[in-house]
């Protein structure tokens, strides 16, 4: 168990490795296509012939830039420090095998907290009513980590191949996408579709997203927000524990 | 454990599925050495100082350095570690990649900014230090790596083939700055396959073959202690037969060199006179005729070798 110095010190640590990785990787070509422009032409495709209001559309379009911005970066960094031979050298250094990873995933949390921005502006300048600000925020915040999360399980496989883990992310997220109450609302879902939704993070991000903006939500908040606070701290151990086996096979 | 002891290893193994990669190898690195860890391809050099830094976990045996268990935070803080083809972030600048390690060691940011220009500066890459690392030589980023593993001016540095395939100038200034870094008190770990750097640079060498360690002892010392392998170099006027050569009386091994011959020996005098007799009886001249001192690469050779057969 680390001291709470070491801990503080680890963390410190862990936000350099962020800013490295928010240095090099933002502008990749994986993170721009996967994380921008993927969202936005897979929602025009959705919204474009239909008659939604800004209520129903604004959460969606949310949840949905969230979750690909906040699973874009995490994914390609593992592959590209081994294919970049940088990983040896990061990993002897007196940093512990989970200050690695957190610094992966903070990296791709304030991608995702950043961009989410757009759509919050957008809401607001549609003249959309955000009725809980404070829980919107924290929902936001929560959802980001909890992707991100996510996002640096896809690079679990020690290979030295951003696009593999691109290819295992996009298996999971666009199912997820689908099933998660962005383009169809819970309510509209037959029984054995919210079965299924309710194994998505995203779905719970969504559904107090939905509370926030039109007072829509299906699930009580509390149960969203514990909900993703489970799957956060969920991925997170799955992180450290797989990634601390992998890492090693990767140099 | 004695106090003067940097680095101590206690029948270090590691395993690969069936392979055993390095096997039960014991040695003691004393502070202010410089270590030379010597073998050839795939003989468990990197994985050992894989083990050593913590990179890679170990599966038997144990490892300290100054005390601390190996792998451990405590022993990565006071260690530095330019491992074997690693590389610098290229889409950083040197500058940027040395403050980001600076920063992972906890260097206050005053002093790394003080260390890193001196650094630069030493090894002669200070004005080129706002460039990205992508268009630095192969040279210029070893350089940089190194620099990158004394930043926080470690007690213990780990080099695994700092200059293998260098140019002569990175490669000297590399080799210079060792010197000066061990006159200043550091142990330095050192892996090579250059026998006359490992010569030049090291108070003791290891040689590893196959996982095992065959020998531990002073460049000098494994040199001498290679018995019968005292090289004598001789050409004739024309060619001569290595088969024929060979049998002479106490050669252990021939090798054809150009238009010479290296013949290996316990006797170099005895072979001279059995040589010129060859000469005679075969109506051939003698060009030229060395007795050479015994190499630390024939030590190499001849231990390695052993071991193989």
């Amino acid at each position: 168990m680390p001291s709470g110095a070491t801990a503080l010190q680890q963390l410190r640590r862990s936000l350099a490795i962020a800013r490295k990785d928010i240095r090099i990787y933002y502008s990749k070509g994986p993170v721009v296509i996967f994380g921008l422009l993927f969202p936005v032409f897979l929602f025009l495709s959705f919204l474009i012939g239909r008659h939604l209001t800004a209520d129903f559309m604004m959460p969606g379009l949310l949840g949905m830039i969230l979750f690909f911005t906040a699973t874009a970066v995490s994914p390609i960094i593992m592959p590209w420090e081994t294919m970049g031979r940088t990983l040896e050298r990061l990993m002897s250094c007196p940093v512990a095998n989970g200050t690695i990873i957190l610094g992966d995933i903070l990296a791709s949390f304030i991608f995702g907290l950043g961009i989410s921005l757009v759509p919050i502006i957008i809401t607001l300048a549609l003249g959309v009513a955000i009725s809980s600000p404070v829980i919107l925020a924290l929902d936001i915040i929560l959802g980001a980590f909890c992707f991100a999360s996510l996002g640096n399980l896809f690079s679990i496989t020690p290979s030295n191949m951003p696009a593999t883990a691109n290819m295992i992310a996009s298996v999971v997220k666009f199912p997820l996408v689908f099933i998660s109450g962005i383009f169809i609302s819970l309510d509209e879902l037959p029984s054995w579709g919210q079965a299924i939704a309710y194994i998505s993070p995203l779905t719970y991000f969504t559904d107090i997203a939905r509370h926030c903006i039109g007072g829509q939500g299906h699930i009580p908040v509390a149960i969203d927000l514990l909900a993703l606070l489970a799957f956060t701290i969920l991925f997170l151990t799955l992180n450290i524990k797989l990634h601390s086996r992998t890492m090693p096979r990767r140099i | 454990m004695e106090n003067d002891v940097a680095i101590q290893v206690v029948n270090l193994t590691k395993h690969y599925d069936k392979l055993t990669a390095v096997d039960h190898i014991s040695f003691a690195v004393k502070k202010g050495e410089i270590f030379g860890f010597l073998g050839p391809n795939g003989a468990g050099k990197t994985t050992t100082i894989r083990m050593l830094t913590g990179v890679m976990g170990l599966d038997e045996g144990s490892a300290s350095i100054l005390g601390y268990k190996a792998g451990s935070l405590k022993a990565k803080q006071i260690i530095g570690v330019l491992p074997e083809m690693a590389n610098a972030y290229s889409d950083l600048s040197g500058w940027n990649n040395l403050m980001f390690v600076a920063e992972l060691y906890g260097v206050p940011a005053g002093k790394a900014r003080e260390k890193g220009a001196e650094f630069l500066q030493a090894i002669g890459l200070f004005s080129r230090k706002d460039d990205k690392v992508m268009a630095y030589s192969k040279g210029m980023k070893q350089r940089l790596i190194l620099c990158m593993a004394l930043i926080s001016e470690p007690q213990v540095l780990f080099l695994d083939e700092p200059t293998s395939g260098l140019d002569v100038q990175s490669a000297r200034l590399i080799n210079d700055m060792l010197r000066s870094l061990n006159a200043s008190g550091k142990t330095i770990f050192l892996t090579t396959h250059d026998m006359d750097e490992a010569n030049q640079l090291c108070r003791r060498v290891a040689i590893i073959n196959q996982g095992k360690i065959v020998a531990i002892d002073a460049p000098e010392k494994l040199r001498l202690a290679t018995s019968g392998m005292h090289p004598v170099e001789v050409s004739f006027s024309d060619l001569a037969s290595p088969e024929a050569l060979a049998k002479l009386p106490g050669v252990n091994a021939v090798k054809t060199m150009g238009d010479k011959y290296r013949l290996y020996t316990a006797e170099p005098g005895e072979l001279v006179a059995s040589l010129v007799n060859y000469s005679f009886s075969n109506g051939l001249r003698i060009v030229s005729l060395n007795t050479l001192a015994p190499t630390l690469e024939d030590a190499f050779v001849a231990l390695t070798e052993r071991e193989v057969k």
